[in-house]
């Protein structure tokens, strides 16, 4: 009959039990922690979100020659020179 | 036969003249007259990658004009980028810093900024990367 009781106490104050339970305790702690900052980094992303972002009234200029290394063009500048020099026609 | 003398003296002068006028112009630049005088009149202008635009409103004789001068460009730059062992844009864009720095007061030159730019007595506005 007090089977089910003993079965119960037991269970209780099993020692695994009980030091899961004081581990849940600092655990509650951290997760309250962890739900606060998952918070705050929420409430930062809705408020960078609604950052408006106006549209330049300027014409965008795409940079074509964003790529070209200066010493590369100052390695061909006495070449292109000459080049210009003995194609007048077409410079 | 002083005045004969004197004549042909006065015509050779004014020959010579004519030639020393006419040819230095023909040879300095070796330009098209019609690509000539769309340069002097700032229809045409000098970009910062190494070739001609339209920078007034422009018109179909102008447009092909420019675009041939492009090709045959194209064309020198490419033979001169492979021996330098380069990017035919890399060396046009050199080319193009040179061209701009060699336009003339009252010629267009596209700056920087994307912009056409009238040269003046002043260095004209280049790219950073220009030795």
């Amino acid at each position: 009959m007090n089977n089910p009781e003993l079965i119960f106490r037991t269970k209780v104050r099993h020692p695994l039990a009980t030091r899961l339970r004081r581990a849940g305790r600092v655990d509650r702690r951290r997760w309250q922690m962890a739900v606060w900052s998952a918070a705050t980094m929420a409430m930062c992303g809705v408020l960078s979100g609604c950052i408006t972002v106006n549209a330049p009234s300027k014409p965008i200029v795409i940079e074509l020659n964003i790529n070209i290394k200066q010493e590369v063009v100052y390695r061909l500048a006495a070449d292109a020179g000459k080049t210009i020099q003995n194609n007048k026609d077409i410079f | 036969m002083l005045t004969r003398m004197s004549r042909m003296a006065v015509a050779s002068l004014v020959c010579g003249g004519a030639l020393a006028v006419l040819v230095p112009a023909a040879m300095a630049d070796g330009r098209d007259p019609a690509y000539a005088a769309a340069r002097a009149r700032g229809e045409v202008g000098e970009k910062m990658d190494g070739y001609l635009g339209l920078s007034g409103p422009g018109n179909a004789t102008l447009k092909r004009l420019v675009d041939d001068l492009n090709l045959r460009r194209k064309a020198v730059y490419t033979e001169h980028a492979q021996a330098q062992y380069a990017t035919v844009e890399d060396y046009a864009f050199t080319s193009g810093c040179n061209l701009i720095a060699a336009t003339v007061p009252g010629e267009k030159y596209q700056g920087p900024d994307g912009v056409w730019h009238e040269r003046t007595r002043a260095a004209p506005l280049r790219d950073a990367r220009c030795p």
